[in-house]
């Protein structure tokens, strides 16, 4: 026993010992090949001059911006997509995954065949067909698609007007803020009741009259809330409105509609998962068929579509690095792209991205993992 | 014999080409048990399952209380909250307590209050004998304690009737006494029950009347001692030399 016992420590010990020899071995190489080369290590690069320019920047960016700076604006530029994109990719794929499962013939396969046609193409081939295929063979700015003057699309991406807010928008945030309170009050309170007594009484007249007195109350003190900003078409371009840029539709039109086929079969599995005895027995309860979807089959189903769906919003925000393909600049193309190409200091660029992306990874997963713990079934062997 | 509270004339059912229900003629009184037996896939559990309509019929008439099944929601959603089932499987939500299994239907469709639909569930969690269950969940429990459940949470509607499907079926042979002994409880307190079960002793028992099925027919239906004692079609006879002689 304690003979064995000595066998594994020592074992153990010289593997142990054989990694951290290969790890100090890596490190030296690296390092000495990077003197050789005259290649600077350490992080001081960030604080340099970029000197390039980014066509999408959330937040203030110019090239006399630092690279630290680049490295914010790919960062938001990955954040928005991504987030957008699992937004649309979730809500389709709940109705595509639904849709799958209804007895409308016509309904089933179209979801069907959306689905296996989304599901089986590559999606770096998907991000090209939005961008080479549809969005860069739109009109030049000069011929414009127009939408009601006010929205212009072209090969230079969508022109919109733009909102400005003017200071009495602050009367309708508030008249706005007002009704939210009243709403989830009234909602409580006839939750209450309805439980207390057995009463039950539509919420909605009195959240109408609320919303209404709160909205006419801001305007008489305000007037007219917002102006807008609208383009018009000057020399090449367009000027005043918002931009979206085309590589940022193309990228996030591929990767909602790639990820909502993978959800929808997912949504599809989970609700097929609850067994055909429970809507039974709710039916036999005398529920309605929605009452019985919404307290008895989704909540059971939701237990079988997280974890899979944790993985398909990882794999959404990974996919957006694909951006490159098409110049959108994301966190890999600006930064792991373009700064990489200047500064040469590969080790460390691609070491703080892949750092982003694990933190993304491991923040969406914790978030999840948090939800899916609330919802899990007591007394399950799982 | 007063009116029937369950009247089935001349019913028809396919599933596909397959024929499972052949001119089913059945008239049910308020009160009365029957207890319905057969060998398996002779469609003895579509028939009490087309009752509540989990089945819908092809042919001929269905009437509960009065009520006629022909795909009407109205008569169907008050037919429901008269008819109360219990399952072969159970079927208890896992996602939920025994208590709320209970309150959900009182709840939800009779709109009672909490409170209310509470002390009704503990009431009759108490008459089926596990009233110190009520807040664990159903896979905590045995399954004779989820049968028990689950005839509790269909008796909270407060049907005037109550299907069985194979209600011992799925269960340890232990624990089959306690699920018959609530049944023969409820029976005996003037409920109608419609009973599909292989449980002989518990058909001379307490049954006011035994249907024999075989292939989608009515073979035979006869009070339990002429059932038992003499049956009349050779059918019958061959299946209860099988079923009683183990």
């Amino acid at each position: 026993m304690s003979k064995l016992l000595h066998r594994d420590v020592l074992l153990q010990a010289l593997v142990l010992g054989a990694l951290v020899l290969a790890m100090v071995w890596l490190v030296a190489n690296v390092q000495s090949n990077l003197e050789r080369q005259n290649i600077n290590s350490g992080f001081s690069f960030l604080s340099e001059r970029a000197g390039f320019g980014i066509n999408q920047t959330l937040i203030e960016y110019s090239e006399d911006s630092s690279f630290a700076r680049v490295l914010t604006v790919g960062l938001l530029n990955t954040l928005v997509v991504s987030v957008l994109g699992i937004g649309l990719a979730t809500v389709l794929g709940f109705v595509l995954g639904v849709a799958r499962l209804s007895r409308n013939w016509l309904v089933n396969k179209t979801a069907m065949i959306y689905v296996e046609i989304f599901r089986n193409v590559p999606l770096l081939l998907q991000i090209m067909f939005w961008y080479f295929g549809v969005l860069r063979n739109l009109p030049s700015p000069r011929e414009a698609v127009s939408l009601g003057d006010a929205v212009f699309l072209s090969n230079r991406g969508i022109v919109a007007p733009a909102l400005e807010m003017t200071a009495a928008a602050w009367w309708y945030g508030a008249a706005l803020a007002v009704s939210g309170v009243a709403y989830f009050w009234l909602r409580r309170r006839a939750q209450f009741l309805r439980l207390a007594d057995g009463t039950a009484q539509s919420i909605w007249r009195p959240l109408a009259m609320i919303a209404m007195a709160s909205l006419a109350f801001a305007a008489l003190l305000g007037g007219v809330p917002f102006s807008f900003d609208i383009p018009a078409f000057k020399g090449f371009n367009f000027r005043g409105g918002i931009t979206v840029i085309p590589e940022f539709v193309a990228l996030l039109l591929a990767l909602s509609l790639y990820t909502a086929a993978f959800i929808a079969e997912i949504v599809r599995a989970g609700i097929q998962s609850v067994a055909k005895g429970q809507r039974e027995a709710a039916a036999a309860l005398g529920l309605p068929d929605n009452t019985a979807l919404r307290l008895v089959v989704i909540p059971q189903a939701l237990r079988v579509i997280i974890p899979p769906l944790t993985s398909q919003y990882l794999n959404l925000t990974k996919n957006s690095s694909l951006a490159v393909a098409i110049a959108y600049p994301d966190i890999v193309s600006v930064f792991a792209g373009t700064t990489l190409t200047q500064v040469g200091q590969a080790v460390e660029i691609i070491f703080i991205t892949m750092m982003i992306y694990l933190t993304l990874s491991l923040l969406t997963s914790f978030a999840m993992n948090r939800y899916n713990a609330r919802i899990a079934v007591v007394g399950h062997k799982s | 014999m007063s009116d029937p509270v369950i009247r089935i004339n001349k019913m028809n059912k396919w599933f596909g080409n397959f024929h499972v229900l052949r001119d089913i003629d059945l008239n049910v009184a308020a009160g009365e048990k029957i207890v319905i037996c057969g060998p398996s896939g002779s469609g003895k559990s579509t028939l009490i399952r087309c009752i509540n309509r989990l089945e819908a019929h092809q042919e001929g008439e269905i009437e509960v209380e009065g009520l006629t099944l022909d795909g009407s929601l109205k008569n169907l959603e008050e037919i429901r909250s008269n008819v109360g089932m219990v399952f072969q499987q159970f079927n208890l939500f896992p996602h939920m307590t025994v208590l709320e299994n209970c309150t959900l239907s009182p709840i939800w469709v009779q709109q009672k209050s909490q409170a209310e639909a509470e002390k009704l569930a503990r009431e009759l969690l108490e008459r089926v004998r596990i009233p110190d269950q009520a807040d664990k969940y159903p896979g905590q429990l045995s399954g004779g304690q989820q049968q028990r459940v689950a005839i509790a949470r269909a008796l909270c509607m407060n049907p005037r009737i109550m299907l069985f499907d194979e209600p011992t079926s799925a269960l340890d042979p232990e624990m089959i006494k306690e699920v018959l002994d609530v049944m023969v409880e409820l029976a005996n307190e003037g409920i109608t029950m419609l009973c599909v079960t292989h449980e002989m002793g518990f058909a001379r028992q307490v049954a006011d009347r035994v249907i024999f099925m075989d292939e989608g027919e009515i073979v035979e239906e006869n009070a339990p001692q002429t059932f038992f004692s003499n049956p009349e079609n050779e059918r019958t006879k061959l299946f209860l030399s099988q079923v009683l002689t183990h």
